[in-house]
């Protein structure tokens, strides 16, 4: 068995870069260091051999060179086509994906606007300070996780960056560092935090409000309660923020799609804005697929726009909550779809699906999914990370390169996408 | 082969002490040759200023913090948008642009290449990404090593030749150009919310001042050959008073290179202030233009102000807060652990503040005061200062007295107090205008050697060709013309190509990437030290395997190899 170092994983934000493989006749047979959802995707089997096509209700074999030009065909016909997922694929093709949708003049979006939209609506309002999370491994004393749960979703987040990585400010980082856990049930995470908050549904605004109020002295102001979480708790708590030397939160979908949504992370940033008066504090979302960061991140300096950019005017276009690939669904306004690295029908509301039901669609993906059988026509891809490379970008920003182990034959989404992009300037003439 | 001819160019070269001679100007392969026989294409620069391409030293124009400035940007990202058209793509933005945006503008106003003026080497394949999407020029990006513990370390235990393997291994990692210092030491201390005063007192942790870091830093520079000096952001930036700081530091600064300066000192306007608060804030230009000219070892940028909106962005963290503190609109800030931070906010600059104005004052008496004009480069350090789409309007108040001093009937009726702008007659004249924006880089950069800023044999064929006639214009007195004819290109020319006729880009480009290789001996190469590797992989939260930039980011790529003397 070859075993392969340092490989990086592509499933979560986290991006953990320090995976070992083990490698037998062409295909991957252990993984060591990696969590077990990582291990799942290292290990996924599931593939379609080939691109296959809708005909009359019936799936027809199709070879690449057929499903580029139906690609075209599909999309060039649309006038208001839809791109979206983006968030599992690696950079270099979300960059052919905005040239794409440049000059089909239609929506490119992401799975961000089912996450962290919210949050980067705040951070538009409000900014962001934070930092890369060697940042939290090295300095932090306290970690606060708001809304999230990352021993389920992101499951070395705390091996590797926080409550169990050793820093170096930290003699025992155990022993040393205070978690905090904020949520709505008591999660495997809560569990293990020195201090848990739960509070009620819908509370968390009235809670980031209450700690500000505390900070700022006007704790005569709070309540007995609030949102179900004691004053002296509030108190303790925002007494344990102010003393810290350096305290990191964290915040997943738990707090950007509760009630409140993008106020509720406005708040969370301006309580880090105020702390950082007293002391050193930072702040990061959780990003769950392992390149919905790097959608943002290419958008933004392609366009302008971290996610739901829309070219319909010819330039590009922002304004979420009409240009979301959910709203311009629910609107029945997109007349075809190509999906890309992402599965919407697993996530989006059921009149949305029905609506990608319903158009023309086109699903490059190397997994089948729920969304797969909506398709009319369907490409299988190379895995970024296994049998493919490219640029993710981690929940902090940081740029790491997705490594490729083996070659399986199949294209991978840049070659896929470069082939539909290039055939279009042709049909098109430019 | 590819050839064209530039006919009757009124031509300003001052790397070859060319001053206003009519020449032709002949192209072979992206090159400037002697003569050119049945060219391909010929372009009738009758009239027409004529200059080597411009260069600009300092700019923040792609990376993690750029991009993040368009990130928390709509509004800004509303200011400038343009379709796509031709071979144009779509654009956004107005103080910090879109790749292509910045890249068609800066082609517009014939400038070819371009400075990164800070990369965290931890984010260095994200800049490299956006300058892909950067056709348009050759692009360079200096390398953030003001909070490096690695080599805060070797400068605590005195091993300079150890700091120079570790600077050696960081910029190959990074495919990175120069060394970059923001607010040295400041930046480590704001890990845990403090920053330094000034270069005398030890910074907490580390136990060695910021002088000491400079000067160490300028040392291991020079004994890797590097071709650029070390580019210093000193310490104390925007605070009322940090003139004196900014004279200390360039008091300790050594002259180690007579082939250029021994160091870069960047955005001086913002470290060029009186007063001891913000009431009694005042203009320091003429002290600090002063010791420049006293010491050749130093090139400074002036970072002038522009009034109006824009997006400030720089490594120095703590000052980003502070900054925040006073204007209270939004922030952002992002430490990268074991090397530097980040922080941005958006500002106006208004004429009616009167800091501001002085502000504007000081980076022109700069521009003025600074003797020889080889010493000190127009900059905005885009978009801190202002948007570079400004620099028209700089280099006419450069040259011209009239239109200064109408700009500054309109500003805070106390500025004239505070500043000595009013009383300085100077006006920059042409061949000084081809020294600041060009030529002058160039040198300093250490890219003349490399066929940059200059338009005679051997040359890289990068070349901008002005609707300005010199001999009929009076910069004194038409400033108008002048700040429209620099605006806009007749022609800019990139590696022999035409890619920007009228202000219409023409071509995808096909640009470079510069980058440095320091060869070290064994004893000091960083990739085989376990020390180095096991500290690297025990406080970083990424491998050392995964760590540099391969290649693959950087298409055509001009690797600028040096032998370190160690
Ligand atoms: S935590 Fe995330 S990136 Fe790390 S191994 Fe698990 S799934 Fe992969």
């Amino acid at each position: 068995m070859q075993e392969i170092k340092d490989m990086v994983c592509p499933f979560c934000g986290c991006l953990c870069d320090d995976v070992t493989l083990g490698i037998e006749n062409g295909s991957i047979v252990s993984t060591d260091n990696c969590c077990t959802i990582g291990n799942a995707k290292f290990l996924g089997k599931n593939r379609l051999k080939n691109p296959i096509q809708k005909v009359d209700g019936k799936w027809i074999d199709i070879t690449y060179d057929e499903a580029v030009d139906a690609a075209v065909d599909i999309l060039l016909d649309a006038d208001r086509p839809l791109l979206f997922g983006w968030s599992g694929t690696h950079g270099e093709a979300q960059c052919v994906g905005v040239h794409m949708n440049e000059i089909l003049g239609g929506v490119i979006d992401s799975t961000t606007s089912v996450c962290h939209g919210p949050s980067i609506l705040a951070i538009q309002e409000v900014g962001h300070p934070g930092c890369t999370l060697g940042q939290v491994k090295n300095r932090a004393d306290l970690v606060i996780y708001w809304g999230c749960n990352p021993i389920e979703a992101h499951p070395r987040h705390m091996s590797r960056y926080t409550t169990y990585a050793d820093g170096y400010f930290l003699d025992n980082a155990f022993r040393n560092r205070k978690v905090i856990v904020v949520d709505v049930r008591e999660t495997e995470t809560a569990k293990v935090a020195d201090e848990f908050i739960q509070i009620k549904s819908g509370g968390d605004y009235a809670v980031l409000s209450s700690l500000r109020a505390i900070l700022r002295g006007k704790a005569d102001m709070i309540p007995a309660s609030v949102a179900g979480v004691s004053k002296t708790q509030l108190m303790q708590v925002a007494e344990m923020c102010k003393t810290c030397s350096f305290g990191a939160l964290f915040f997943g979908v738990g707090l950007t799609m509760a009630k409140g949504k993008y106020k509720n992370v406005r708040n969370a940033i301006e309580l880090v804005d105020d702390l950082n008066r007293h002391t050193k504090f930072t702040l990061t979302p959780m990003r769950g697929h392992w390149n919905v960061y790097g959608a943002n991140e290419v958008f933004s300096w392609m366009t302008g726009y971290p996610f739901a950019v829309d070219f319909c005017r010819g330039v590009a276009f922002y304004n979420p909550g009409e240009t979301t690939a959910i709203d311009i669904l629910a609107r029945k306004e997109c007349d075809a779809c190509m999906i890309i690295a992402s599965d919407p029908a697993a996530h989006f509301p059921r009149a949305c699906v029905e609506q990608i039901r319903d158009i023309p669609m086109i699903a490059i993906d190397p997994f089948q999914s729920l969304t797969t059988p909506l398709a009319d026509l369907q490409i299988p891809v190379a895995v970024t990370g296994i049998d493919a490379e490219g640029t993710a970008y981690r929940m902090d920003g940081i740029p790491i390169k997705v490594k490729k182990v083996m070659d399986s034959g199949y294209p991978s989404d840049t070659e896929i996408l470069t082939r539909i992009y290039q055939k279009m300037l042709e049909v098109k003439g430019l | 082969m590819k050839t064209l001819l530039v006919k009757n160019a009124y031509v300003i070269d001052p790397i070859q002490n060319i001053s206003g001679e009519i020449m032709d100007i002949a192209v072979r392969d992206g090159k400037i040759v002697d003569d050119v026989k049945n060219p391909d294409d010929v372009i009738d620069a009758a009239g027409m200023l004529t200059l080597p391409g411009g260069i600009d030293s300092h700019t923040h124009i792609c990376g993690t913090k750029v991009n993040f400035g368009r990130y928390m940007s709509p509004e800004d990202m509303r200011a400038g948008r343009t379709s796509r058209k031709g071979d144009m793509h779509a654009t956004s933005g107005y103080s910090v642009p879109t790749t292509y945006g910045n890249s068609y503008r800066y082609s517009r106003m014939g400038y070819t290449t371009l400075l990164e003026g800070a990369m965290a080497p931890m984010e260095a394949r994200h800049t490299h990404e956006e300058f892909r999407y950067t056709p348009l020029q050759d692009c360079l990006a200096n390398t953030l090593f003001d909070g490096n513990w690695f080599a805060l370390e070797a400068i605590e235990n005195g091993d300079i030749k150890r700091l120079a393997g570790i600077l050696a291994w960081y910029l190959s990692a990074a495919k990175g150009f120069g060394v970059k210092l923001t607010n040295p030491g400041g930046t480590e201390a704001w890990g845990f919310g403090e920053d330094v005063s000034c270069i005398h007192k030890p910074i907490p942790h580390f136990g060695i001042t910021p002088r000491e870091i400079i000067v160490k830093m300028i040392e291991a520079n020079e004994m890797l050959n590097l071709p650029h000096s070390v580019h210093l952001h000193c310490n104390n930036l925007g605070k009322p008073g940090n003139y004196l700081c900014t004279l200390d530091t360039y008091n300790a600064i050594p002259d180690l290179n007579d082939k250029r300066q021994s160091l870069y000192s960047t955005h001086v306007q913002f470290h060029s202030y009186g007063g001891s608060s913000w009431n009694d804030f005042c203009s320091k230009a003429e002290d600090i233009a002063h010791s420049v000219n006293e010491k050749p070892q130093i090139v400074i940028d002036t970072g002038q102000v522009m009034f109006g909106k824009t997006t400030t962005m720089t490594a120095d963290g703590p000052m980003e807060f502070n900054l925040y503190r006073l204007y209270h609109n939004k922030w952002s800030n992002h430490d990268v652990e074991m090397e530097t931070g980040s922080g941005i906010i958006p500002v106006l600059y208004r004429k009616k503040n009167l800091v501001n104005a002085i502000m504007w004052s000081i980076g022109l008496e700069l521009g003025l005061l600074v003797d020889d004009p080889w010493q000190c480069i127009l900059a905005t350090d885009n978009p801190n200062g202002a948007p570079f789409v400004k620099y028209p309007e700089v280099i006419a108040l450069l040259m011209s007295k009239e239109y200064r001093d109408k700009e500054f009937e309109t500003l805070h009726k106390s500025t004239g107090k505070r500043v000595a702008l009013p009383a300085i007659e100077r006006e920059r004249t042409w061949d000084d205008i081809a020294v600041m924006t060009r030529a002058a880089q160039a040198r300093a950069l250490g890219l003349i050697d490399y066929g940059k800023g200059f338009l005679t044999e051997g040359a890289e064929a990068d070349i901008a060709i002005y609707p300005i006639s010199v001999d009929t214009t009076d910069p004194a007195r038409e400033y108008e013309r002048i700040i429209n004819g620099f605006a806009t290109t007749e022609y800019t020319i990139k590696r022999g190509d035409i890619v920007c006729r009228r202000g219409t880009c023409t071509l995808e480009g096909n640009h470079s990437t510069y980058w440095v290789k320091p060869h070290v001996p064994a004893a000091y190469d960083m990739s085989t030290d376990s020390e180095f590797i096991d500290g690297f992989n025990k406080y970083y939260s990424m491998r050392i395997a995964n760590y540099p930039v391969g290649e693959e980011y950087i298409g055509r790529n001009v690797c600028m190899e040096s032998e370190a003397s160690l």
